[in-house]
């Protein structure tokens, strides 16, 4: 099949077979595959940290960008996805960290959010247009839905984790901190 | 605006500006980082662990910014320069002290650093928008933190209030660096590059000034400042800088 190239192939997208669309779906659906190690139950897609893949001349480029700017688990996720695009076959990977956009944890799927609390993380809360959280966020408990919690500390295990202790459920939870 | 169309003295005043931003956040992340093990519960142990790691996140993305803009490897700056060339103020290389004297200088920087990173969202440079618009996020966090622990300690018991009083009278001399800026970088305000310093000193004493006052503690009438020169330090920075760059000095070509 001749291959089609700019504006042709903009206006034969529908009718064509588009091979790089379905190589670029399966790539992203390859992604899924990559945890973040911090949080193994939950992908870097459902995390929102993959931001574009960019697929030419069967070399891909991801762009991704970091959750927190000091977060250790970046240069394995950033290991992580390459490896796993090499495995499908492209021998040129390569992974762009880029921080602009900044992250925002609505960015988070979901599938993601649900994920965290089974996990026993209490899932951010929703930001919309916020400029950063209000200075005391109100949190909901993971295991009893209770919203009798209170903070016990700012920083948790990991730098996108605080920590809350509810007061029905008389248990201590992990809140994903809002960004 | 873009790298591109950065002038030459811009570029070279930028260059110096960054230095200086970095610095600060990696000398302040590994005092913090000293805390580890040593804080008074497990909790804040945890915190302070947390936030030098934060600072050391945003040290890497300043020294990023003054990599594309010079070629400076950050790695190469961070464990091969000596005191001498470091830019960080002084406050930051400090001693810890106690943790009242640790938690009021995290506290002023956070103040400053939250300020200065609220009005660099204004920036005529791009990458520094962006920066500060990634970093401030983060930040709010450290505010929370560290203005809790100041109002829960000044107007604690005596002892936590008289502890906290003295740290801000040692302190104090110290903040007006984090103000200035040296002759090159001032082209860089009249360019929009960065923002005037009077501006953020003025709005830094609007915040700071009344929370340290409801939290029960004098303002000090002391006027005099250290030397404004970042390339002066105190007898301290040395053997901050011996031990964070002991491991690397030891084999300078090894990898990792």
């Amino acid at each position: 099949m001749p291959r089609l190239c700019g504006d042709e192939r903009d206006k034969s997208m529908v009718d064509s077979p588009p091979n790089d669309m379905l190589n670029l779906e399966a790539i992203w659906r390859a992604l899924e595959d990559v945890k973040d190690p911090e949080i193994p139950v939950i992908s870097v897609i459902e995390m929102g940290i993959v931001r574009d893949v960019i697929l030419n001349n069967n070399q891909v480029r991801v762009v991704m960008t970091p959750t927190f700017s000091g977060c250790p688990a970046l240069h394995v996720m950033r290991q992580d996805i390459a490896r796993r695009i090499k495995q499908l076959g492209y021998p040129e990977v390569s992974v762009e960290v880029r921080i602009y956009p900044p992250w925002r944890t609505d960015w988070i799927t979901d599938e993601g959010r649900k994920k965290l609390k089974d996990f026993g993380v209490a899932p951010p809360s929703i930001q919309g247009d916020r400029q950063g959280v209000t200075f005391f966020e109100l949190s909901t408990c993971p295991y009893c839905d209770s919203e009798k919690t209170t903070l016990k500390n700012n920083f948790g295990p990991t730098l996108c984790r605080s920590i809350y202790f509810c007061e029905a459920c008389q248990q201590p939870f992990e809140q994903f901190k809002a960004l | 605006m873009e790298l591109p169309n950065l002038k030459e003295i811009q570029r070279n005043a930028l260059s110096q500006r960054l230095l200086a931003l970095a610095d600060d956040e990696l000398i302040l992340a590994h005092r913090d980082s000293e805390w580890t093990g040593h804080a008074p519960i497990l909790e804040e142990d945890i915190a302070f662990a947390n936030i030098a790691q934060d600072e050391l996140g945003h040290a890497m993305i300043w020294y990023g910014i003054l990599q594309e803009l010079s070629g400076k490897d950050p790695d190469r700056l961070v464990y091969f320069r000596g005191p001498e060339d470091y830019r960080n103020c002084q406050m930051v290389e400090l001693p810890n002290g106690d943790w009242a004297h640790s938690m009021l200088r995290q506290y002023l920087f956070d103040a400053a650093e939250s300020i200065h990173l609220d009005q660099l969202q204004n920036s005529q440079y791009r990458p520094l928008t962006e920066a500060a618009a990634k970093i401030r996020l983060e930040e709010v966090y450290h505010l929370r933190h560290t203005s809790s622990w100041i109002r829960r300690l000044g107007l604690g018991t005596g002892e936590s209030n008289q502890r906290m009083q003295k740290a801000l009278d040692q302190l104090w001399p110290y903040v007006g660096q984090l103000f200035i800026l040296s002759e090159e970088e001032s082209i860089l305000v009249d360019g929009g590059l960065v923002p005037e310093p009077d501006d953020l000193w003025q709005a830094w004493q609007a915040l700071v000034l009344p929370f340290l006052e409801q939290a029960g503690l004098r303002i000090p009438n002391d006027n005099s400042t250290i030397r404004p020169d970042r390339s002066v330090h105190s007898e301290h920075l040395a053997p901050l800088l011996a031990e964070l760059q002991e491991v690397a000095r030891m084999d300078a070509e090894a990898l990792w």
